[in-house]
C-alpha cells in the first residue's frame, strides 16, 4: 500500500497533525467565515428578517462544510495527488450516469440523490478537473508542454465533461469548466498562439454552435444584447436588477429596507441575484466592501500557490482560486448586465447547499496546498525527487 | 534535473502573475459597473424604483347633493354595501358560499360565477358577491362572521333619490359611465363609479363630481397593496341648491297625473327661478343608479306617453290662441293696429279662395283688443296679422322668448319654432303664402312652443323684463358656487302701456264674465290670475267634415288625434309674481282641462308663499295698474 510510506519516521516531509493545524491558513478561514456571514444575514433579509427558510439551512452547511474544508486541508496533498485521476474518473462517470438517466427519465436532472445530499456530478468535476490537469501537467516538463500529441490528452479531459454538461444543458457549469481547465493550460506554459487557434477556432464555431442551443439560452443572449428589447419577458430580470442596484445609490436603502428585494420585484433574490439585494440594501459601499474580500481570498490564493514549491500544488492553489473568481466574476457581471444571465451563483453568498460545498472543498485543498507547501514532488508524482 | 523544474517555476510564475493582473483587471471593471449604476445612474434608477413600487391610486369624491329651495335633500349619497370574497382568507371559497346562500340571497348562478372570477384573479383580489344588500342583510353577515372566512363587507357611495319619481324630470339622474363618456379622466374608469345622465346631474355633472383624491399605496410586483404611503383626500362635489319648491312640484305632479299625458311650470317672474317644472307620466330614476333592468327599460322607452321625456322643455306644440297676446303686441308695437280698433266677426273670413273659421261659429260681432283676447276670436287675429305681416309678429315671438332656446339649465332643450317668410324661403324652398300669416295669427301652422317658452313668454309680458328661466338658486361651475344677488334682466324693450293692454285683454280672459277662462279664475280676493286659454288642434279639419258631420268633438275621436290642451297665466293680477304654463297633451279644450290645472299650481303657489312669510321675497314692484271690469259669463274656448 502506497500510502504506508508516510509513516512516522519514514517519511522526510511528514508534517504531524498538531503542527497541521497549526499551519492551517486561518485568516483565510475568517475570511471565508465573514463572506459566508455576509451570505447569512442577507439571505435573512431575503427571507423578511427571518432564519427559515434559508439563513438557517445555509448555516448548517457551512459548519459541516467548514468540517469537511479543515478536514481536506490536514489531509496530505501527496493523496489528493494519487486520488486525482481516479476522482476525475469517478466524476466522468457520474456525469454520463445523470446524462443516461436524463434520457431515460424525465428531462433535465443534474444530480445523484444520495439520500441526505444531492451530489451533483458537475460540480465534483470542476473540483476533479482541476486536480486531474494540475497531476497531468505536474508530469511534464516545459518542453514537453510544447508537443501538441501531449497537449490532446488533457484536451479531451476538459472537452468530454464540458461536453456533458452542456447537453444538460448547463451552460455557465460548460463555460466554468473550460475556463478552469485553461487556466491550467496557461500555468503550463502552452504558448499564446495555441491558445489564439483555439479561440480563433471557437469563434467561428459559433454560428454552429448556436443552433445546438436551447431556445431559452438562446433568448438569454439575445436579451443580454438587446435587455429592453423585452422589459417584461426575458430582460426583465437585468432590468430589476439594475434598478434595484442603481437605486441603492451609494450607502444603500438600509438592511432589510430594499424595496426592489422585498416586494419581490428582483427575482431568485435568495440565489443568484443575492449580489443585486446587497447593492440595495447596502449601497456601492457594501458591494466594494464584499468585492474587497473577494479579492483578498483571491490574493491569497496567489501567495499560496507562489509560495508552494511543487508544481501540482501551485497549479491546484491557482485552478480552485480561478475557478472560485470566475464565480465571483461571472455572477456580478450577470446581475449588473454586463454580460448575459447564465445560473452561476455568487460563491458563498448565494443559497444553496452544492455550491457552498464545492467551494469549501476546493478551498479544503488551497489549505492543503498552504500547509504541505515544503513538500517536494518529482514529475513522476514521487516524493523523492531531492535524490 | 532541477534547472529544469525551476524553468517550469518560473513559466507559472510569470503566467500566475500575468492571470492575477488580468483578474485584477476584471474586478476593477465590475467596480467601475457597480460606480457607474450606483452613483452615476443613481438618480435615475431611484425614480425607476419608486415608479415600481409606488402606485397611486383614486379615491373617488362624493358627489355634491341637491336641495331644493328650502334645503330639503333631493339627490344624496346613500351607503351601499356589498360583499365581497378573498380567496387566499377562505379555505374553501365554495363552502363559503354556499353557507352565506343560507344566509342570504344569491343569484341562482352566483356560486359559479364567483367561483370563475376567483380563479382568474389573484389570490388577494376581493370579487365581489353581491351588491346592495340591505342592513338587515349585512348584520346577518356580520354574525355569521366566523363561519364566513374570507367574506368582507364593504360600504361604497351610491346616489339615492328621496323623492324617486317627483323630481325625475329636472334632476336627472346618475349612472355608470359608457364606453363613449371616457375621455381620459382616470376617475371615469373607476369601477361603480357613476356620472350625469340627464337633467341637473347631467347640466352640473362636473361640478357635483367634485375633485378626485389619490391614495400613495406599496406595492410589490404582483400588484397586492402593502401599506398607504400618503393619502389626499378630495373635495366632495358643490352642493346644488335647486330654485323648486317641493312641496309646490310634488303637488303639481298630483294635480297632472289625473291626465295621461301632460308638463306644467310655475316660474318667478322677476328671477326667473323655476319653482314647480312637471311631466307626466314620470320615472323612479332610483332604478338607473345601480344598474337599470332591460325589461324596465324596455317599458320605459316604448310608452307612448313617452315617461322619459320632460316635456316641459322637450316637448314642443302649436300654441293655439295663447299666441294671440304675441300678435296683439306685434300690432300694437308696430303702431298700425290701436286697442280700440274694431274688427268684424261673422265668424269666418275669406282669403283668396280660401275660408278661415273662427272657432265660433256666427261670430263675435264688433270685436277691439280687449275683447279680442277675452273671447279669443280668431278672426280679429285673422284680420290684424294681414296688416302686420309674419316678420313682425316673429320678431315679436323672439322678444318674448319664443323661436329660440331660453337656455334653462337642462340638456337638450327644445328651440320650438317661429316662422318667418325667409324661414320658409331656406327651409322649406317655397314662397311665404298670406294664409300661412292667418293660420300663425292663431299660434298654428308651422308655430311651436316649448311650455318652458310658454311660461317664459307669461313672466316677461308679466314683468315686461327679459327674464330667462333657470333651475339652480345660484350660478354653479366646476370652480364653484357663485350668488345670482346681482342678476337683473334687461327691459324686454316693449311700450309700458302696450304691455298693460295685453295684460287687461289676460285679465278679461279670466276675470270678467263670458271670458274664456273664466272657470279657471281664482275667487280669492288679492291672488286673482290672469290667463289666456289656446286649444292647438293636431289634425287637418276638411271642408267635408265640417259639411257633413261637422266639426268632430274631441271625445269622438281617438286619443292622439285629440287637442292639445293648454293654458298660460300670472298672477296675481294686481301685482304679478308668478307665471304658470299647462299643456295637457289631446286633452281637449284649453280652458276646461288646462286653466284648473293652472288655477290651481297658481293658488298654491300664493298660499306657499303667504305660508312661509319672509321666505325668498322677491322685489315685488307694482307694475301694472288694471281696470276691473264686472265680470260677464261667456262659455266657450278658443
Amino acid at each position: 500500500m502506497a500510502f504506508s510510506k508516510y509513516r512516522i519516521g519514514e517519511d522526510p516531509d511528514y508534517v504531524p497533525i498538531g503542527r497541521r493545524l497549526l499551519l492551517l491558513n486561518w485568516t483565510l478561514v475568517a475570511l471565508i467565515t465573514a463572506l459566508s456571514g455576509i451570505g447569512f444575514a442577507m439571505l435573512y433579509s431575503a427571507a423578511n428578517g427571518s432564519l427559515e427558510p434559508w439563513a438557517q439551512r445555509q448555516m448548517m452547511r457551512f459548519g459541516v462544510g467548514m468540517a469537511l474544508m479543515i478536514l481536506i486541508a490536514i489531509t496530505d496533498i501527496r493523496i489528493w495527488l494519487r486520488l486525482a485521476y481516479l476522482s476525475y474518473f469517478v466524476a466522468l462517470v457520474l456525469l454520463v450516469g445523470v446524462e443516461i438517466k436524463g434520457d431515460i427519465g424525465m428531462g433535465a436532472q443534474r444530480w445523484i440523490n444520495l439520500g441526505f445530499f444531492q451530489l451533483q456530478p458537475s460540480e465534483l468535476m470542476k473540483i476533479s478537473l482541476v486536480l486531474a490537469l494540475a497531476r497531468y501537467f505536474q508530469g511534464l516538463t516545459i518542453e514537453d508542454s510544447g508537443r501538441i500529441t501531449l497537449l490532446i490528452p488533457p484536451l479531451l479531459m476538459v472537452l468530454a465533461p464540458a461536453a456533458l454538461v452542456l447537453r444538460q444543458p448547463d451552460l455557465g457549469t460548460a463555460l466554468l469548466l473550460i475556463a478552469g481547465g485553461g487556466v491550467i493550460f496557461w500555468l503550463a506554459g502552452v504558448r499564446m498562439w495555441k491558445f489564439g487557434l483555439i479561440l480563433g477556432t471557437a469563434l467561428a464555431a459559433i454560428p454552429i454552435g448556436w443552433q445546438f442551443l436551447r431556445d431559452y439560452q438562446k433568448n438569454r443572449v439575445l436579451t443580454f444584447l438587446n435587455p429592453e428589447n423585452d422589459p417584461l419577458g426575458a430582460g426583465y430580470h437585468i432590468t430589476q436588477s439594475k434598478i434595484a442596484l442603481g437605486s441603492g445609490g451609494l450607502f444603500g436603502k438600509g438592511f432589510m429596507l430594499g424595496s426592489q428585494s422585498h416586494l419581490n420585484f428582483l427575482p431568485e433574490k435568495q440565489t443568484d441575484f443575492i449580489f443585486t439585494m446587497l447593492g440595495e440594501e447596502f449601497g456601492l459601499v457594501g458591494g466594494l466592501a464584499l468585492l474587497f474580500l473577494y479579492a483578498l481570498v483571491i490574493t491569497y490564493g496567489y501567495v499560496i500557490a507562489l509560495r508552494c514549491h511543487n508544481q501540482f500544488g501551485r497549479m491546484v492553489a491557482i485552478g480552485v482560486t480561478s475557478t472560485f473568481f470566475l464565480y465571483v466574476f461571472i455572477n456580478i457581471a450577470m446581475v449588473m448586465g454586463l454580460i448575459p444571465v447564465v445560473g452561476v451563483p455568487l460563491p458563498l453568498v448565494s443559497y444553496g447547499g452544492t455550491v457552498m460545498m464545492t467551494i469549501l472543498v476546493s478551498f479544503g485543498l488551497l489549505m492543503s496546498v498552504s500547509i504541505h507547501r515544503d513538500i517536494r514532488i518529482s514529475r513522476q508524482g514521487n516524493d523523492d525527487g531531492r535524490q | 534535473m532541477w534547472h529544469r523544474d525551476s524553468d517550469r517555476f518560473r513559466m507559472f510564475t510569470r503566467r500566475a502573475l500575468m492571470l492575477g493582473a488580468g483578474k485584477g483587471v476584471l474586478l476593477t471593471g465590475l467596480a467601475a459597473r457597480m460606480y457607474y449604476l450606483q452613483v452615476l445612474e443613481s438618480d435615475r434608477y431611484r425614480t425607476l424604483a419608486d415608479e415600481n413600487r409606488i402606485s397611486h391610486r383614486l379615491l373617488p369624491p362624493p358627489r355634491g347633493l341637491i336641495t331644493d329651495r328650502f334645503g330639503a335633500q333631493v339627490a344624496v349619497n346613500r351607503q351601499n354595501y356589498h360583499i365581497l370574497i378573498v380567496r387566499e382568507q377562505s379555505p374553501d371559497v365554495r363552502r363559503t358560499l354556499e353557507i352565506l346562500s343560507q344566509i342570504i340571497e344569491l343569484g341562482p348562478d352566483t356560486i359559479e360565477r364567483v367561483e370563475r372570477d376567483v380563479a382568474k384573479r389573484r389570490s388577494f383580489v376581493p370579487v365581489t358577491v353581491r351588491d346592495n344588500l340591505t342592513w338587515d342583510e349585512v348584520a346577518r353577515v356580520g354574525v355569521n362572521a366566523p363561519d364566513l372566512p374570507g367574506l368582507i363587507i364593504d360600504a361604497g357611495r351610491s346616489r339615492d333619490y328621496p323623492e324617486g319619481p317627483h323630481l325625475a324630470h329636472t334632476l336627472g339622474y346618475v349612472a355608470a359611465v359608457s364606453e363613449k363618456e371616457l375621455n381620459g379622466d382616470p376617475l371615469l374608469e373607476l369601477p361603480g363609479f357613476t356620472i350625469g345622465k340627464s337633467g341637473i346631474e347631467k347640466v352640473y355633472d362636473l361640478a357635483l363630481r367634485g375633485t378626485a383624491g389619490t391614495s400613495q399605496v406599496e406595492v410589490n410586483a404582483l400588484g397586492r397593496v402593502i401599506r398607504e404611503l400618503d393619502r389626499e383626500e378630495g373635495d366632495s362635489g358643490s352642493t346644488v341648491v335647486m330654485t323648486l319648491d317641493l312641496e309646490l312640484q310634488r303637488y303639481a305632479n298630483q294635480r297632472l297625473s289625473e291626465q295621461q299625458s301632460a308638463s306644467a311650470v310655475v316660474m318667478d317672474i322677476h328671477n326667473g327661478e323655476v319653482l314647480a317644472m312637471s311631466s307626466h307620466p314620470t320615472y323612479d330614476p332610483n332604478a338607473f343608479t345601480t344598474g337599470i333592468s332591460h325589461r324596465l327599460w324596455n317599458s320605459l322607452v316604448n310608452n307612448p306617453y313617452a315617461p322619459l321625456s320632460n316635456k316641459a322643455v322637450n316637448g314642443t306644440y302649436a300654441p293655439g290662441s295663447t299666441f294671440k297676446m304675441c300678435v296683439a303686441l306685434a300690432g300694437l308695437e308696430s303702431g298700425i293696429i290701436s286697442p280700440n280698433q274694431k274688427v268684424f266677426c261673422n265668424g269666418h273670413l275669406d282669403l283668396g279662395n280660401s275660408r278661415f273659421h273662427c272657432w265660433k261659429r256666427g261670430g263675435h260681432g264688433w270685436v277691439d283688443m280687449h275683447d279680442s283676447l277675452k273671447h279669443s276670436c280668431d278672426v280679429y287675429y285673422y284680420d290684424i296679422s294681414q296688416k302686420i305681416g309674419i316678420d313682425r309678429i316673429a320678431a315679436m315671438a323672439n322678444k318674448l322668448g319664443l323661436g329660440d332656446q331660453t337656455g334653462i339649465d337642462l340638456p337638450n332643450e327644445r328651440s320650438g319654432l317661429i316662422p318667418t317668410k325667409d324661414w320658409k324661403q331656406v327651409q322649406l324652398g317655397k314662397r311665404w303664402q298670406g294664409g300661412e300669416t292667418l293660420i300663425a295669427s292663431i299660434g298654428q301652422g308651422y308655430v311651436l312652443a316649448t311650455p318652458l317658452q310658454l311660461c317664459t313668454m307669461v313672466a316677461r309680458i308679466a314683468s315686461g323684463k327679459a327674464v330667462k328661466p333657470h333651475l339652480t338658486r345660484d350660478h354653479v361651475t366646476p370652480d364653484g358656487v357663485t350668488s345670482r344677488q346681482t342678476e337683473e334682466f334687461p327691459d324686454v324693450q316693449i311700450n309700458r302701456a302696450h304691455l298693460a293692454r295685453v295684460r287687461d285683454g289676460m285679465n278679461g280672459v279670466s276675470n270678467e264674465r263670458r271670458g274664456t277662462g273664466y272657470r279657471a279664475r281664482i275667487d280669492i280676493k288679492g291672488m286673482e290670475l290672469a290667463g289666456k286659454s289656446g286649444t292647438s288642434q293636431v289634425r287637418r279639419i276638411t271642408m267635408r267634415e265640417r259639411q257633413t258631420t261637422g266639426v268632430l268633438k274631441n271625445e269622438e275621436l281617438p286619443w292622439k288625434y285629440r287637442d292639445h290642451a293648454l293654458f298660460v297665466a300670472f298672477a296675481p293680477v294686481d301685482n304679478p309674481r308668478y307665471a304658470c304654463a299647462v299643456v295637457v297633451e289631446h286633452g281637449g279644450g284649453g280652458s276646461s282641462v288646462a286653466g284648473p290645472i293652472v288655477r290651481d299650481l297658481l293658488t298654491k303657489a300664493q298660499e306657499l308663499q303667504s305660508a312661509r312669510p319672509g321666505v325668498s321675497a322677491a322685489n315685488t314692484q307694482p307694475s301694472a295698474e288694471l281696470r276691473s271690469k264686472p265680470p260677464q259669463s261667456e262659455e266657450g274656448e278658443g
